[in-house]
């Protein structure tokens, strides 16, 4: 078990989980109440990765990372060297790889609650965002669990992106799956039985608790 | 809350600031249908029903008042305030206008206890202020003692307190009320109503009080808009704009299978109901009171589905006409039974299957109709 390249996945999946919480609530916050006509390109334009193979997304991150873009020009004159092939990098590619898995179900969360309820927090004098923290958001915990449980367990098992964006560097940019993958091509199936068996056994967990959580409608926590 | 027993009645000394103005216009489409709700009033402090059929605009103008729905033009005035006005591009929004709204489903907060449901719109004030209101209100609502039960967890008539005191706790400068009592049964409603009139007693502010129940009308109004189809039609006492036999047109005149003049016979007015007697014939009703002189005549119409039918002469019922009479005819339309009826006058009652067949109806058979004071339905006649 290479537990170098399993501590770098799980700092990963945290980060990116993380990430997509902080950017996944305004974006689903958007895509469930806002009017405008061209909603449904966002609406695409995040649910894009699900059916995007990894592979091209994980091109255009690079080439938009790459010292050739304006962003990999900005960032290298910022920081002196380039995000393709680094830990910086493989986060940035990870986190729109996960987009959709985090915003959509907040967003199908959100719109779940009841508009009289968003109604009644206006006229008793709440402001939008404090509408959001006393009622939308509490009322979609389960939609908020699941949208990070599958962020976090998508980014723990994403292979082709983070190969065409941060390579195969030990202890910066090669994560679990790249590791299953070289043990399959040196032959070492064991080593390889091993890790995967690891990775499958976290995947489980956390379908688990997403759907332990949305057992029963209006629960926050299976467990309480 | 004080539990005094002061007349609703509009004081005198009320003054001009407490005046809720309404002027909008505001297109809104209702089962496929467009509307265009366009009122204009004025509204003292005290309770004001708004009474109309569903889809007739009610709600619409409730969310318009209370900042949910922007009205395409017109203005909202309360007081020195203004809410709304197109002219002047000015838009008040809802969180600003402190407005008390139940709404006809009440819209609890499910996730929140009794408490935090009350305390709610009290997030600017400290801890202990709003402790202190929220028990105030608790106490005179009578529900204390369900502080820490979620709304899933308490009744109706419970939760529909718990709505009104949410809305009332902010000390709100209007109060809208949607439909509030639509699902309780009559004594909880009839407590409920004292305490949201001891409450007006006490804090006079302009209310709006939208239904479509007769009895709530007269039971709680000083002043009564009627609104039809986006219009006010109406606007008096209950007795006044309730009372006048309305004029029906064709299209209203077919939903009655049964159609008959009438000529009033005598008026009871402190039971609100009066006697007709129909025309060329002995049968006589017993039906709602309506501004009408002894010895007019107006239409009475009465749904075929409305009326009961018994095999037997019924002793003991609450209804107050029970009519003789024996059986013409028994015929099948689709699912339902049209039985004609002979009472000096023919009458049609409709059945179902099952009726039919328990009833073993056939020609000739001695029946009682049964007809409830309230399914006799008052018209002008042309």
């Amino acid at each position: 078990m290479d537990w170098q390249a399993f501590w770098l996945t799980i700092r990963l999946a945290v980060l990116v989980a993380a990430v997509l919480l902080a950017l996944g609530l305004p974006i689903a916050y958007w895509i469930a109440y806002s009017r405008r006509r061209w909603r449904f390109l966002v609406e695409a334009m995040v649910a894009l990765p699900i059916v995007l193979p990894p592979t091209v997304l994980g091109f255009y991150v690079l080439v938009a990372l790459g010292s050739r873009s304006p962003l990999g020009r900005w960032w290298q004159a910022m920081t002196g060297h380039t995000l393709a092939f680094t830990f910086g990098g493989l986060v940035i590619g990870s986190i729109i790889y996960s987009l959709p898995f985090a915003v959509q179900p907040f967003a199908a969360s959100f719109k779940l609650v009841d508009s009289r309820l968003i109604a009644a927090s206006a006229t008793l004098g709440a402001s939008r965002l404090q509408t959001f923290a006393r009622v939308i958001l509490p009322l979609s915990l389960p939609g908020l669990v699941t949208g990070i449980a599958l962020s976090f367990a998508h980014t723990m098992g994403e292979f082709g992106v983070v190969l065409m964006v941060g390579g195969n560097i030990p202890g910066i940019t090669k994560t679990v799956s790249i590791d299953i993958y070289d043990k399959v091509q040196a032959l070492d199936y064991a080593g390889a039985n091993e890790t995967a068996l690891v990775l499958l056994l976290i995947s489980f967990a956390v379908l688990s608790l997403v759907y332990g959580v949305n057992r029963k409608v209006g629960v926050a926590w299976p467990w309480k | 809350m004080t539990t005094q027993t002061t007349s609703v009645g509009t004081p005198a000394d009320f003054s001009l600031r407490d005046v809720l103005t309404i002027q909008i216009r505001k297109r809104f489409s209702n089962a496929g249908r467009d509307f265009t709700l366009d009122v204009a009033f004025a509204l003292a402090p005290g309770i004001t029903i708004v009474f109309g059929p569903s889809g007739a605009g009610k709600t619409t103008l409730l969310d318009c008042v209370a900042g949910l729905t922007t009205p395409d033009s017109g203005k909202i005035i309360v007081g020195d305030r203004i809410f709304f006005d197109e002219a002047q591009a000015i838009e008040l929004p809802a969180q600003s206008r402190r407005i008390g709204y139940v709404f006809q489903d009440l819209a609890l907060f499910p996730h929140l206890t009794v408490e935090k449901n009350v305390e709610y719109g009290l997030a600017g004030l400290n801890k202990n202020e709003r402790r202190n209101k929220s028990d105030v209100i608790l106490e005179s609502f009578r529900i204390a003692h369900l502080r820490e039960r979620k709304p899933g967890e308490i009744s109706g008539g419970e939760r529909q307190r718990v709505a009104l005191a949410r809305a009332l706790v902010t000390d709100p400068c209007v109060l809208l009320l949607d439909e509030p009592m639509a699902a309780l049964d009559a004594a909880t409603k009839s407590k409920i109503i004292d305490d949201l009139r001891a409450w007006n007693a006490a804090h006079d502010i302009p209310i709006l009080y939208v239904t479509h129940n007769r009895e709530e009308v007269f039971a709680l109004g000083d002043r009564v808009l009627v609104l039809e189809n986006g219009r006010i039609i109406a606007d008096g006492t209950p007795h006044g704009v309730m009372g006048a036999p309305r004029r029906e047109s064709l299209a209203q005149l077919i939903g009655f299978e049964n159609i008959f003049h009438a000529v009033v016979i005598a008026i009871q007015e402190k039971r609100g109901t009066m006697r007709c007697r129909i025309a060329e014939s002995d049968v006589e009703l017993e039906t709602p009171l309506v501004r009408a002189d002894v010895g007019s005549t107006l239409l009475i119409g009465i749904r075929a589905g409305d009326i009961l039918l018994a095999t037997v002469q019924p002793a003991g019922l609450s209804a107050r006409n029970i009519i003789p009479g024996c059986v013409l005819s028994v015929t099948q339309r689709d699912v339902i039974v049209a039985v004609r009826v002979n009472c000096g006058v023919e009458m049609e009652v409709h059945l179902t299957l099952a009726a039919r067949d328990s009833l073993q109806l056939q020609p000739d058979r001695e029946v009682w109709l049964i007809v409830k004071t309230y399914s006799c339905h008052l018209m002008a006649a042309s």
